[in-house]
């Protein structure tokens, strides 16, 4: 592509050269200043590699773009290798981009299941691999290719005052599919809508043994600010932090296949007015049927203990409840960094004034110079904390949320699974019972019951077959959930760390210029 | 002992050439292996010395009461005592110097000795050249005569601290000094909490790091395999991250860190100096109006006072003047050029590492 060419960043090269004892990575560095070249005369090729496929609208690509919210390709593309000071040694084949257009909704996430070579392709293909693919992908002007519906949040605004106010987000649809009214479409949904869409889908589909998607917290102490106001920076930060959430809550149950034939779901995204979800409420009668629900079934769990037959459920149960636990874990580490970030933000901009009052009090106008300028770099600084203390958070601390969420709805299937077990062997009981009444009958020959009795065993026969099915099919339909849980979860996993890389490489370089900047005037005062 | 306070000597070492080459821990106190180069380039003087010698020296120094204009001298500032296990009250008190396992401070009793040997005044003294090349310790008596006993002066301090001067150099230098020495110490402060913080990023960074390398997942599927390697490669990246922060507060500890704290005890340096020649010149002042009010009989007494403390007051100026003029020149360049350079030499790495 014509653009890749003009994508060479002279400074780089230049800088690094005079450090070169730094590490084993000088010579990457070199390497791929001359790949940079290597790659540009390949048309296409390695250089946009298979990040294109699902943009929605393809800007012309605005590389240097200082803009933090730009969306990274979504999973690995080999770059053209200007910034893969990175990868040499860690993402081998994964080269990491410096940054690719922007689209409509910051920091989306793709869900997308498109173009079967890129998940495997990062760890095991090398490079020439990804060549036949990306030509056509580059090419491409249409937003979707396998992945047809794409929805995104957007524009929270407050409706309303005081404490009856609420926050309405817009949701916009694109999408090919026929099922659908029209091509784009849009409406506005209040928080308690998202709730009562995960309510009914529960109901219906938890039968199936689906894995549904749940949605963000309630959280009354955040909803409180909100209504008292939108201005202070920790309101701003939870909309937007939920507004994000939805996002990708709606974006997991369009991604899934059964989700989205479901009338619910199509109902949500496209009808104007939907009317309003009482039972999602904390404190109404609904909730505390829920909550009386929830205590039976753990008291159930407690009491009646599976038979398995399949061993393979019996593992997969504890992996998910390991694994659940391991990313608490993680979550609570990502916290405490993103709280010491925050920290060294608050620290640096301190600090930053006190040189500004350090460098006016001096009068030996270089050094005095100086100092002002180390204060101006410091500030600077402080803003990079800042943001990267936020890509810390939003990517992965949400994303650990997320999947914590998610691995309890994994866990709720199992239980969905169970529950039709205990189903099925109590209608087996049932069916016990009434032989055994029926042989008794037969033995204290009464005809009339005798008739009645058959009857029911009968119909209870069916049942105990129907149950059966039931059972097997759930099976069936959980171990599938679980597969393809576990494969968005590795490439969804993939995706974030990778945007969070380039961002975390955009800052450092960013980080770089400022310093560079600086150097002259520090060697002017000597 | 102290007649070798008075005699003149001239040093046999290179001044630039003194090192602090480590500290050695015994007990509780710390020892410092001091290496100096002849001048006569045969070879080097190695000595160690503890907290006390150090403070020995600088009780020679401070009780030079011969030498004309002696309190008109900025003297080199010496850091806090440094102890093994101290408490958390001198830990803040010497700030950077107490971080990076004594390395700072064994910079900072350079620089000190490096100073008093590079002044015109105070490397003539006799002990700087014990101090620095006799192979037995210096004596270790307490030299009980200085004029550093400040104790009982604290409320006068404050009334003599705000008189009016009678030159205007000495005034606009008086205080130009008040507010660069609250500057530079809070400067000084605001930036060891940033590196601590830097720390504490670290800190948590090399948590994350391993905690992912927990999460690997065995199995022959390509999708858990395919998560276990992110994570792995997750892991070292964050393990990189924690390094280059570690590498940054060390950077930065060694040389802004440093710096700042050497030039907030100058600037105290350079204020007590002031303060004497304030409290000369209030002196001074009396003088002159006893030697007006005095009755014939004392009259002479007086006089011989006043001329006196004119002559002190005013090899005080001379030196003073000399010393301020000097001052400036030397901070600039040793402190804050070096630092910045190596700042960003770092940030370099840092991302060239990643």
């Amino acid at each position: 592509m014509a653009t890749s060419s003009d994508r060479n960043p002279p400074p780089f090269p230049a800088t690094e050269e005079p450090e070169p004892g730094l590490s084993g990575m000088a010579d990457g560095d070199s390497d791929e200043g001359e790949d940079i070249f290597v790659n540009n005369s390949n048309p296409v090729s390695v250089s946009r590699g298979v990040s294109q496929p699902d943009r929605s609208n393809v800007d012309p690509p605005d590389l240097f773009g200082e803009d933090e919210e730009e969306e990274a390709s979504s999973t690995a593309a080999k770059s053209n290798g200007v910034h893969s000071d990175d990868d040499n040694d860690l993402f081998a084949e994964a080269h990491v981009e410096l940054s690719t257009d922007k689209s409509d909704s910051s920091a989306r996430k793709e869900p997308s299941t498109s173009s079967g070579p890129r998940p495997a392709s990062t760890f095991t293909q090398g490079p020439a691999a990804m060549q036949p693919a990306s030509l056509e992908q580059l090419e491409e002007e249409e937003a979707m290719d396998s992945f047809d519906v794409d929805v995104a949040v957007t524009n929270p605004e407050k409706v309303g005052d005081g404490m009856n106010a609420y926050v309405a987000y817009k949701v916009s649809t694109r999408t090919s599919l026929a099922m659908f009214r029209n091509k784009t479409f849009s409406v506005r949904r209040r928080f308690s809508d998202f709730l009562g869409l995960y309510e009914k889908l529960s109901v219906k589909q938890s039968l199936h043994g689906c894995i549904i998607p749940p949605p963000p917290e309630k959280s009354v102490v955040g909803m409180t600010k909100v209504k008292v106001g939108m201005d202070d920076p920790s309101s701003v930060e939870f909309v937007e932090r939920r507004r994000a959430a939805l996002e990708r809550y709606l974006q997991r149950i369009v991604s899934h296949p059964s989700l989205l034939q479901d009338p619910d779901v199509r109902e949500f995204l496209e009808r104007d007015d939907l009317p309003r979800a009482v039972n999602t409420q904390a404190l109404s009668g609904a909730g505390f049927l829920k909550m009386i629900n929830k205590a039976s079934d753990a008291v159930n769990k407690m009491t009646i203990k599976m038979n398995e037959s399949d061993t393979w459920f019996e593992d997969k149960f504890q992996e998910v409840e390991s694994e659940e636990q391991q990313l608490r874990k993680l979550h609570a580490l990502v916290d405490s960094l993103v709280n010491h970030r925050k920290e060294l933000c608050g620290n640096t901009a301190i600090f930053a004034k006190s040189m500004a009052m350090l460098g006016n009090s001096e009068d030996n106008t270089a050094l005095s110079r100086a100092l002002s300028q180390l204060a101006e770099v410091e500030d600077k600084m402080e803003q990079l904390h800042q943001e990267q203390a936020a890509s810390d958070f939003f990517i992965f601390a949400e994303l650990l949320a997320d999947y914590i969420r998610l691995l309890g709805a994994v866990r709720g299937c199992f239980d969905q699974r169970m529950r039709a077990w205990q189903r099925w062997q109590e209608a087996q009981s049932t069916l016990q019972k009434k032989r055994e009444a029926e042989a008794k009958l037969l033995w204290a020959n009464k005809p009339d019951k005798l008739q009645q009795a058959k009857e029911e065993i009968t119909e209870w026969e069916t049942r105990v077959t129907q149950y059966e099915r039931d059972f097997d099919r759930i099976g069936s339909a959980v171990r599938k959930e679980v597969l393809r849980f576990e494969k968005e979860k590795a490439k969804d996993f993939k995706s974030q760390i990778i945007k969070y890389l380039e961002a975390m490489l955009q800052s450092q370089q960013r980080l770089i210029k400022f310093w560079e900047a600086f150097l002259p005037e520090a060697k002017a005062i000597a | 002992m102290m007649e070798e306070v008075n005699e003149v000597s001239v040093l046999s070492v290179h001044g630039h050439s003194i090192t602090v080459t480590e500290a050695l821990k015994e007990g509780d106190a710390l020892t410092f292996l001091i290496v100096s180069e002849k001048l006569s380039g045969t070879g080097e003087y190695p000595v160690d010395r503890t907290y006390e010698d150090f403070e020995w020296l600088q009780q020679h120094l401070f009780s030079q009461e011969a030498v004309p204009g002696i309190h008109g001298v900025i003297f080199p500032p010496l850091p806090a005592k440094a102890q093994v296990n101290a408490s958390s009250k001198v830990l803040k008190q010497l700030g950077f110097l107490a971080l990076g396992e004594w390395q700072p401070y064994c910079k900072a009793l350079e620089t000190f000795l490096r100073q008093v040997a590079a002044h015109s005044i105070l490397s003539k003294n006799k002990a700087v050249e014990v101090f620095l090349t006799s192979s037995d310790p210096p004596g270790r008596q307490k030299v009980k005569k200085n004029i550093f006993n400040r104790l009982s002066q604290a409320v006068e301090e404050m009334r003599k601290e705000s008189h009016k001067d009678v030159d205007e150099f000495f005034q606009t230098q008086r205080d130009h000094n008040l507010t660069l020495t609250v500057c530079s110490k809070t400067a000084a402060e605001k930036f060891l909490d940033v590196v601590l913080t830097e720390q504490k990023v670290a800190v948590a960074c090399g948590h994350f790091s391993a905690a992912l390398h927990l999460c690997v997942e065995p199995g022959e599927d390509p999708d858990k395999q395919a998560f276990s390697k992110t994570c792995v490669k997750l892991s070292e990246v964050f393990d990189s991250i924690k390094k280059n922060m570690m590498s940054v507060a060390e950077n930065d500890i060694s040389t802004l860190g440093v710096g700042l704290d050497l030039e907030s005890r100058y600037q105290e340096a350079e204020k007590e100096m002031l303060f004497r020649r304030t409290c000369k010149l209030v002196e001074l002042e009396n003088a002159r109006r006893n030697a007006e009010k005095a009755k014939p009989v004392k009259k002479a007494a007086m006089e011989e006072v006043k001329k006196a403390t004119e002559t002190e007051f005013k090899h005080i100026c001379e030196v003073a003047k000399q010393e301020v003029h000097i001052s400036s020149p030397l901070r600039v360049s040793s402190h804050l050029f070096r630092p910045a350079i190596a700042l960003l030499g770092e940030e370099v790495g840092g991302v060239v590492s990643i």
